[in-house]
């Protein structure tokens, strides 16, 4: 067998070393009566055979290679330069595991913290964390940080109705057995200003997205102020992306910014593996949970760098840990820190705009098709609204025949908004698959 | 000589990547609303290549040397699978794209549920979860879940043991639920006694890790099953140990309700210097309505000419998601290639051969270092990093000082009832050549101990860095760089 190397005679010598005839022997505190199960499962096969079955699936779905995507709402389909899949190809980086011996180490350490300084820049923030699963279990982090900053005397969390119905409902289920009042997205047009008014002194945070669910970008800075006077942290929920073109979140006040970090070089790969961006300003690194890597020197007098502030974490702290999170997206944090190298400056400012202008052209046309109509009516970043003539799985049907993935339908998370799509237009279409969706559309609504 | 920080590396201008130039008209950007600075590196492509490819040789991973870190089971990590999540069919597919145009996905997804159940005896299972942490999240909100659904309101304490890893307890908190300690006895079991006493009907349920952390299997765990069972309680089973027993008991038949499996030690994902990790959930019948959902299921059985049609359900009850999207079907894909690979048998064959590398160290070892509990253990073992004719030498520096013969040093100072614990995992990829030499490397620090400590407490010596100053990263906190320029401008 390919991935266990002994040999029969290995085996003999071992076993008698041990002192037991054979396998069997070794078990003898496992009850006898549920011991060696004959497990159904299917026989082993060749590494060829795996691959034909693998291919046979992989092919059983649509690829966004063979088709235009409109679809986003969280998950977008961007460009991702050669080059990040070879470094995370670097055995040495994804055989390791966490670092907990800088010394053989430094590697991770440094690319780590490479990643948090990136991170500080790109939302206007002081200090990251090394990452969180996603950007939904960041924002679940970033209430259960608020509640601790209060020492749990505030209960009460205000959600914008903008932020992704997913990431609301991860809220929603670490904290069930938290005791919490959580407000403010019972109504998918509550704004900022109806959530400002939502604020009081029991409030423990606020959070909001930025670009919104729907693809708005608001200038949050009285929310800010007026979370600020009542004492409640503020919590923007930020498209990392959007930052290589729009004020950072640390410029209208914000406590926290987290957000999903895979529009920065990572795969659809149907949802996951992702990155959980979490940000704060200096005054809660000590109550924030997953982490850290700060800067140090060695015996040699060498810059090197280290896992820090580990008496948070779970395995120190225990039941008094602030959270039990012991891993972080190493990963996939290292894919944004390669694809931000590459990018570059430019790069990101031009991938943002690509994506804002053709979202423009797209929404433009589509506005002028009778029938459907932009929702949207404050600036916009990639996505848009549209309310429909038809319900919105009704034309994802048809779209579909001619390899168009339209976009999201709002009415499955927001009863009044049946018949109103969600149109993500990135980098990855051209003005030609623009005017296709747009012709198929116009036929649609037609029909 | 440390490798520069990206910024260190940046020039204004330079560019590492062409992009198209854009094909529609610009549209007016939104007044006060588009940043001034955008404060990052300037690379050639090269430069982030070298950079990278720099950094990455600090680094001690699996494909380079032996990496005995217990509880994390250091696996070979079978090139295969990079090469199946890559497949385009399985990369460039949208977690929210038609569940029809993603049929491939749902069948994969569905396989391992089933495989998963098979291994570990249970009714139904959810993929969701992003970590073994995350899994037990899960798994004990599901416990909370279900006991409020019973009216059980009281049941808020959940029993961990004294050798069970910090994520438990720390679990146990986040869930609201609070957490009651349960000694260990001299076997390394759990005391029964202390145990009896703690039974009541506010206990929600105890949270069980089986091989516990010392590597051993739980010798009485049809007794603690009965006795939480008895008293109305659910049992939690933390399925970071599961290497040792595919297919040498499932920890259904045991009587566990929840367990969650870490895809990343067990089935050969790899760890990815941290992450990302897979931690999916299995659970008994009582509990199926729980799960978080969606999970993937048969819509349609289909027949001799159509295949099934795959679909996500939400189970009646669920706990709610507990992240976004499906869970990390990246890793999903690489768990299916490994285990369709292994096969029935080949599973089989992996728990045996962790089973027996661990013990054959362990036998090898025990003259020189003490084993606290010297019996048959399954995939991993501790033993003490002291001796008490040299007294200044500590775990640390026996860790430290196998960096220098190119070994990743053992899991230290964990479990905590062990003093100076050192906690070993070959795991089953090891050749007993590389075991022997272990066994030699570590006979020869056990010599250095007494002969020459100081060559110990100033190791390790043959690695790139030497050992880092923590106690100063705690103190003067630097935790990000900036640009000089941009540094320049944040100051004035």
């Amino acid at each position: 067998m390919a991935y266990i190397p002994h040999t029969d005679k290995d085996r003999q010598e071992m076993l008698a070393e041990i002192g037991v005839a054979g396998f069997d022997e070794l078990y003898q505190d496992v009850p006898e009566d549920v011991r060696f199960p004959d497990l159904d499962l299917p026989e082993s096969v060749s590494e060829m055979e795996v691959m034909e079955q693998l291919q046979a699936l992989s092919e059983a779905n649509l690829e966004l290679g063979h088709a235009s995507c409109f679809l986003g709402a969280g998950a977008y389909y961007h460009y991702v330069p050669s080059v990040v899949d070879h470094i995370l190809r670097r055995n040495e980086f994804y055989t390791a595991y966490t670092p907990y011996q800088p010394e053989i180490s430094q590697g991770t350490l440094q690319a780590i913290f490479e990643y948090q300084s990136l991170m500080c820049q790109l939302t206007g923030m002081d200090v990251s964390n090394a990452s969180h699963y996603d950007g939904a279990t960041a924002l679940a982090e970033a209430v259960i940080l608020a509640l601790n900053t209060h020492r749990g005397k505030r209960s009460k969390v205000i959600l914008s109705p903008a932020i992704h119905p997913q990431y609301r409902q991860v809220v929603r289920t670490y904290t069930q057995g938290m005791d919490l009042e959580i407000a403010g997205d019972e109504k998918c047009d509550n704004g900022p200003e109806d959530l400002i008014a939502l604020l009081d002194d029991n409030t423990t945070l606020i959070a909001v997205q930025y670009p919104d669910f729907f693809g708005h970008i608001d200038d949050y800075t009285e929310l800010g102020k007026a979370a600020e006077d009542v004492g409640a942290l503020f919590c923007v929920v930020a498209n990392p992306l959007a930052l290589g073109l729009l004020k950072p979140p640390g410029e209208f006040g914000a406590d926290v910014v987290v957000g999903e970090g895979q529009p920065l070089g990572i795969p659809l790969s149907y949802g996951g593996p992702y990155l959980g961006i979490f940000t704060t300003s200096d005054k809660y690194v000590r109550k924030m949970a997953g982490r850290l890597v700060g800067e140090t020197v060695d015996t040699r007098g060498q810059r090197g760098y280290v896992l820090t502030l580990t008496p948070r974490e779970q395995h120190i702290r225990r039941e008094k840990a602030t959270s039990n999170i012991c891993t972080n997206q190493g990963l996939m944090a290292l894919a944004s820190v390669v694809y931000l190298s590459t990018m570059g400056k430019a790069g990101l400012r031009k991938v943002a705009e690509l994506c804002y202008n053709k979202a423009h052209y797209a929404a433009e046309k589509i506005g002028q098709i009778d029938g459907f109509k932009v929702w949207n009516f404050k600036p916009f970043f990639h996505e848009f609204v549209i309310s429909c003539p038809r319900p919105v799985a009704e034309i994802n049907d048809e779209l579909l025949d001619i390899d168009i993935i339209g976009g999201y339908d709002l009415g499955q998370d927001y009863p009044d908004m049946k018949d109103h799509m969600l149109v993500a237009v990135t980098e990855m279409v051209s003005v030609d698959e623009i005017d296709d969706f747009v012709a198929a559309l116009e036929e649609v609504a037609n029909a | 000589m440390p490798e520069p920080l990206i910024y260190d590396l940046s020039a204004p201008g330079r560019v590492g990547v062409t992009l198209p130039d854009s094909d529609v008209p610009a549209a007016e950007l939104p007044k006060g609303l588009v940043r001034e600075d955008l404060p990052m590196p300037e690379l050639s492509e090269m430069e982030v290549v070298r950079h990278f490819v720099r950094l990455s040789q600090y680094n001690h991973g699996v494909d380079i040397g032996f990496y005995p870190l217990g509880s994390c089971t250091m696996k070979y990590n079978p090139k295969i699978n990079e090469d199946a999540a890559r497949m385009p069919g399985f990369a460039l597919t949208h977690p929210l794209q038609d569940p029809d145009t993603a049929q491939g996905n749902l069948a994969l997804m569905y396989a391992l549920q089933e495989w998963l159940k098979e291994i570990g005896g249970f009714a139904s299972v959810s993929l969701q979860p992003a970590a073994g942490a995350h899994g037990e999240l899960t798994g004990i909100l599901i416990i909370r879940a279900y006991h409020r659904d019973r009216g059980d309101e009281q049941r808020t304490k959940i029993l961990v043991p004294d050798s069970a890893h910090g994520t438990n307890p720390a679990t146990t908190t986040m869930s609201g639920m609070e957490v009651v300690e349960i000694p260990s006895d001299e076997r390394g079991n759990i005391d029964l006694s202390e145990l009896q006493k703690l039974c009541g009907d506010d206990i929600a349920g105890l949270m069980l890790t089986n091989p516990n952390t010392l590597g051993l299997f739980e010798e009485h765990v049809k007794e603690v099953v009965d006795l939480i069972h008895g008293c109305g309680g659910l049992i939690y089973g933390d399925g970071a140990n599961m290497n040792a027993l595919l297919g040498i008991v499932r920890p259904g038949d045991l009587g566990f309700d929840v367990l969650h499996y870490n895809l990343h030690k067990t089935f050969s994902t790899p760890h990815g210097g941290g992450g990302p990790g897979s931690g999916p959930v299995g659970v008994s019948e009582k509990l199926v309505d729980f799960l978080p959902g969606p999970i993937v299921d048969i819509l349609d059985e289909g027949d001799d000419e159509e295949p099934p049609i795959y679909g996500l359900v939400k189970p009646k009850k669920t706990i709610g998601r507990v992240k976004a999207f499906l869970g990390h079907f990246g890793m999903h894909v690489r768990a299916y290639t490994y285990m369709r690979m292994q096969g029935k048998h080949g599973l089989r064959a992996v728990s045996d051969h962790a089973v027996l590398n661990a013990n054959y160290l362990r036998v090898k070892l025990n003259d020189t270092y003490h084993v606290p509990f010297d019996r048959i253990n399954m995939h991993e073992f501790v033993i003490q990093g002291e001796f008490k004719d040299a007294p200044d030498v500590h775990a640390l520096d026996i860790s430290k000082r196998l960096m220098d013969f190119g070994i990743h040093p053992p899991t230290n100072y964990f479990p905590l009832i062990v003093p100076e614990a050192l906690m070993i995992e070959p795991t089953e990829t090891e050749t007993k050549e590389t075991l022997d030499e272990f066994i030699e490397v570590m006979k020869k620090i056990a010599r250095e101990a007494r002969e020459d400590p100081e060559i110990l407490h100033t190791a390790p010596h043959e690695t790139p860095f030497g050992r880092l100053d923590e106690v100063q990263a705690a103190r003067q906190l630097v935790l990000c760089c900036m640009p000089a320029d941009f540094q320049e401008k944040v100051e004035s």
